[in-house]
């Protein structure tokens, strides 16, 4: 029982960043491979907004950590965004433009992850950082259970995220012209709907939701390091493939399967066995039913 | 026996039924048209002959053999080549590479062969650009064997194509819509092309056509196809005069 | 004449190299980047025939070359020399002068055999799952070793040195420079000849337009299979000569860096170029070492001029920075990289006269 507790906070964290990844591909065709180091990114952005707004730069007086955490979900989803839509205009939005083959996207969006991850290393060192606490830990015990109010918090997020995004994605106007462009990119613009917004707002979503993923990860876990994105990146992204990347559904059910499955795994096995595990299910998966568990094959015309 | 028999074929596409109850024979040396409006399904006929989709329903049997759920390089070495509608040649490799290529499953030798180049490998490389370049040759293109297809006009690309089906050493050539881009002069030539293939080769040939001067002066019968079903089927003079045909092509109204 | 220009030369570079080596003209430091240069020949010209010629996606080489690495380092080690894992030597160290070329091959027959792992896959996927593949592979190699406690996990695994020795012992000649020597001529060769023929261009069909190749006569499955394990099986050689240069190899070597270390000599020396490989690998070799020392000078100079505070060291850390960028610029600018698609024959005509291009 509270393996399960414990699976379903995990798999909040893998559905939240795997939805990241989902947006982008299922609008862009593109792995963006940058997208856990976006989350890394994010978890760094939100310490610093904390450290601020809790006065240990001086020059903010502290407040209470209440509204510290109600400051920092915003500005960080929000300096997180930048950070993804920079990315998007200074490397992939060229390269599209120019009309090369997408392979050169992807080696693009893999070595923009390792200038964030390294460049941080280098710009900060590897010391790790401890996060501050801005709640008191709450410990409720049901039935034998022990939950925070930290982890429910976590799994609220999670499902309202995933809430949001669907109702985003099926109900309004700028989710259906994001569905258009994963049809045909190049009739999408002749039809009045200006494709490059639609894209940075892609990214927007995507990496907000990274970003909202790296405060509340920091939070759990109050330690940050830069290589912390790599890992947590990988698996999130074989979430959403195990899922069927392109299905915010297919993706925020194969967050939670990644972390019941791993989860499991740790009650059974030795712990370093957890990753092997993980990747030895994604390379099974792919082999057996390449498009994931909810993915719809595309048709190729000849 | 036919050389090539197909007997109630059928393809679903999830609940669309793109080939419904397809039968065809063709005899050796036979050459006839399959033609129908946008959409029939004509093309799915052929990648569902070529080995590219497997049948839902219904067998495919090539020199008396079943066929059905062959891989397509398979069934290309049984002796079935064919064409495309949309051309698609290995763009950036020399139109020589492109013929030698295609002879793939007649190879004849293994990787070792290939480190050691052994005498095995040095003959049959040998065999393979030798009769490549005759093929070019033959059709008139051994001035562009070192040139890249994506270099070329379209109507020599379309010339290409045809030379690299012919490589495969096929008895059954399957042509979609040859003459689609080409203009008038072109068309006149490429009718004279296909029926002196016909004619050296020795082959049956079944091609897809929109254009009626192509089918009428080449094919010797016919077959028509829409929304997946045979409406009808003849010598030249039955399709054009069939109500049927006119009324699949140009609707109910004006009959 | 034409046909033994090119191994007279190869056998003249070799002899210079030795009597360089032997007597002192090349100090260590210099042998040890020129035998770098060597692996990086084979590691760029191998993954060449995939994301080069196959025109895949493969970010996992590093896991096939810790393949070979340990499978070769262990037969060594158990072979020829005593140890603690081992205990007594299987047969007389004086062998391993004539076995160790069989030892190499043992590390890359099973790479390539590991190999299949991404070779089976790329049957049905291709493209960025394949490049998932790819990664997924090289992380259950690396995390496999790490939970192997007997060939020492995390912390890795040694005595390869002892290997050498007993080679040096037997005859006194500076064997690790000739096995990587010839561990190079002999990869770029067998390239070459599988790229050349009809066979091999099958792989450039593929990346052509692989369903015309599967319908022009080509068995992809079978294509792709080989294809993946020539490539494979040498990174499995390249790590074999890799882990006996430093005598000792860690599970930490081969991540996902070092396979972007070799993506970028691919992409610089230009996709499905042989000699655009060979001469990235070299023009590399000598960026990476060039930027060791660089590094040193840029925070003595920076720290000169006060643009960063003096709390702040510039470290080898940035060359992770610099290496992607290099990368990311190229696929900006010159994504086709310097030799695009041609080879040194097609830029200098003039050397055809020195070999035979074809046949």
């Amino acid at each position: 029982m509270q393996n399960l507790l414990n699976a379903l906070q995990w798999g909040s964290f893998y559905s939240l960043i795997a939805l990241g990844y989902c947006l982008v591909y299922g609008v862009l065709l593109l792995i963006n491979f940058a997208h856990g180091d976006i989350f890394m990114v994010g978890a760094y952005i939100a310490f610093y907004v904390c450290m601020l707004f809790l006065g240990k730069f001086g020059f903010i007086p502290g407040m209470p950590g209440w509204l510290v955490l109600a400051l920092a979900v915003p500005l960080t989803m929000l300096l997180t965004a930048v950070v993804g839509v920079t990315l998007e205009r200074v490397a992939y939005r060229p390269l599209r433009r120019k009309g090369v083959n997408r392979l050169y996207v992807v080696i693009t969006a893999l070595m923009c992850g390792l200038i964030l991850e390294n460049g941080n290393l280098a710009l900060l060192g590897a010391s790790r950082k401890s996060f501050p606490t801005l709640l008191p830990t709450k410990v409720f015990d049901v039935f034998g259970v022990t939950v925070t109010n930290i982890k429910l918090m976590v799994i609220g997020v999670a499902i309202f995220s995933f809430l949001l995004l669907h109702f985003i994605v099926t109900r309004t106007k700028i989710g259906m012209a994001m569905r258009a462009i994963s049809y045909d990119r190049f009739a999408v613009p002749l039809m009045g709907i200006p494709a490059d917004t639609v894209i940075v707002f892609t990214f927007v979503l995507g990496s907000g939701f990274a970003g909202l993923a790296g405060l509340f990860f920091a939070m759990t876990y109050p330690v940050i390091d830069p290589y912390m994105g790599a890992l947590i990146g990988w698996k999130a992204f074989i979430a959403a493939v195990v899922g069927g990347i392109g299905s915010i559904a297919g993706a925020f059910a194969g967050g939670f399967l990644l972390g019941f499955v791993e989860i499991m795994v740790v009650a059974f096995f030795p712990s370093t066995f957890r990753d092997l595990i993980a990747f030895s299910i994604l390379l099974l998966i792919l082999s057996i039913r390449p498009t994931g568990l909810f993915g719809v094959a595309r048709r190729t015309k000849i | 026996m036919a050389l090539l028999e197909v007997n109630e074929m059928t393809q679903y596409f999830g609940g669309l039924c793109a080939v419904s109850e397809f039968s065809v024979a063709l005899d050796e040396g036979q050459m006839v048209a399959l033609i129908g409006p946008n959409g029939a399904g004509k093309t799915t006929v052929f990648n569902l002959v070529s080995g590219f989709y497997k049948p839902t329903r219904g067998e495919i049997l090539f020199k008396g053999q079943s066929i059905k759920g062959l891989k397509p390089h398979q069934v290309t070495a049984r002796g079935i080549a064919r064409t495309f509608q949309n051309i698609r040649l290995w763009f950036d490799m020399t139109v020589l590479d492109n013929i030698r290529i295609a002879q793939h499953h007649a190879l004849g030798y293994g990787l070792l062969d290939c480190f050691l180049r052994t005498p095995r490998y040095m003959q049959r490389e040998r065999d393979i650009e030798d009769h490549a370049m005759e093929l070019l040759s033959r059709l008139g293109l051994g001035e562009v064997a070192h040139e890249f297809p994506k270099n070329l006009p379209y109507g020599v690309q379309r010339l290409v194509e045809i030379a690299r089906a012919l490589s495969t050493r096929p008895a059954l050539l399957m042509l979609d819509e040859p003459a689609a881009g080409l203009n008038s002069s072109d068309v006149e030539g490429l009718i004279k092309l296909i029926a002196d293939i016909h004619k050296d080769f020795g082959l049956a040939i079944w091609m897809i056509e929109h254009q009626m001067d192509v089918v009428m002066s080449l094919c010797s019968w016919i077959k028509v196809i829409d929304f997946g079903a045979t409406i009808a089927e003849g010598s030249p003079e039955e399709i054009q005069n069939n109500p049927e045909v006119i009324k699949a092509y140009l609707g109910d109204d004006t009959i | 004449m034409k046909r033994l220009t090119v191994p007279a030369l190869l056998a003249l570079l070799l002899a210079v190299l030795l009597w360089a080596c032997m007597s002192g003209a090349l100090n260590a430091y210099w042998q040890s980047v020129i035998l770098f240069m060597g692996v990086n020949i084979i590691l760029s010209s191998s993954l060449n025939i995939i994301n080069g010629n196959m025109g895949e996606f493969s970010c996992g080489h590093a896991g096939f070359m810790a393949v070979g690495a340990y499978v070769s380092s262990l037969l060594s080690v158990a072979l020829f020399t005593k140890s603690a894992v081992f205990g007594e030597p299987l047969l007389s160290p004086d062998l391993a002068v004539w076995l160790f070329p069989l030892v190499l091959l043992a590390g890359a027959l099973a790479a390539s055999v590991v190999g299949l792992l991404v070779a089976i896959p790329s049957f049905k996927t291709r493209g960025d799952y394949l490049a998932i593949i790819t990664i997924a592979a090289a992380y259950i190699v690396k995390s496999t070793i790490e939970n192997i406690g007997v060939i020492g996990g995390a912390r890795g695994f040694m005595g390869m040195g002892g290997v050498m020795n007993a080679m040096t012992a037997t005859a006194n000649l500076p064997w690790i420079m000739i096995w990587v020597f010839v561990g190079t001529v002999f990869s770029v060769w067998l390239i070459r000849r599988f790229i050349y023929s009809t066979f091999g261009k099958g792989v450039d069909a593929i990346s052509q337009d692989e369903i015309a190749a599967e319908i022009m006569s080509v068995d992809t499955d079978r294509v792709k299979l080989v294809a993946f394990m020539v490539s494979c099986g040498l990174a499995g050689l390249a790590g074999g000569l890799f882990a006996h240069i430093l005598g000792y190899v860690n599970p930490g070597t081969f991540t996902i860096l070092k396979s972007t270390e070799i993506m970028v000599m691919v992409y610089l020396g230009g996709m499905g170029s042989l000699s655009g490989s060979v001469l990235a690998a070299i023009l590399m070799t000598l960026l990476i070492e060039y930027l060791r020392d660089a590094f040193g000078y840029i925070n003595t100079f920076l720290h000169y001029i006060s643009v960063i505070p003096d709390s702040y060291e510039v470290t080898q850390v940035w060359k992770w920075v610099l290496i992607p960028l290099l990368l990311v610029l190229l696929m900006q600018f010159r994504p086709e990289g310097i030799m695009g698609r041609r080879e040194l024959a097609d830029v200098f005509p003039g050397l055809r006269k020195f070999y035979k291009f074809k046949g």
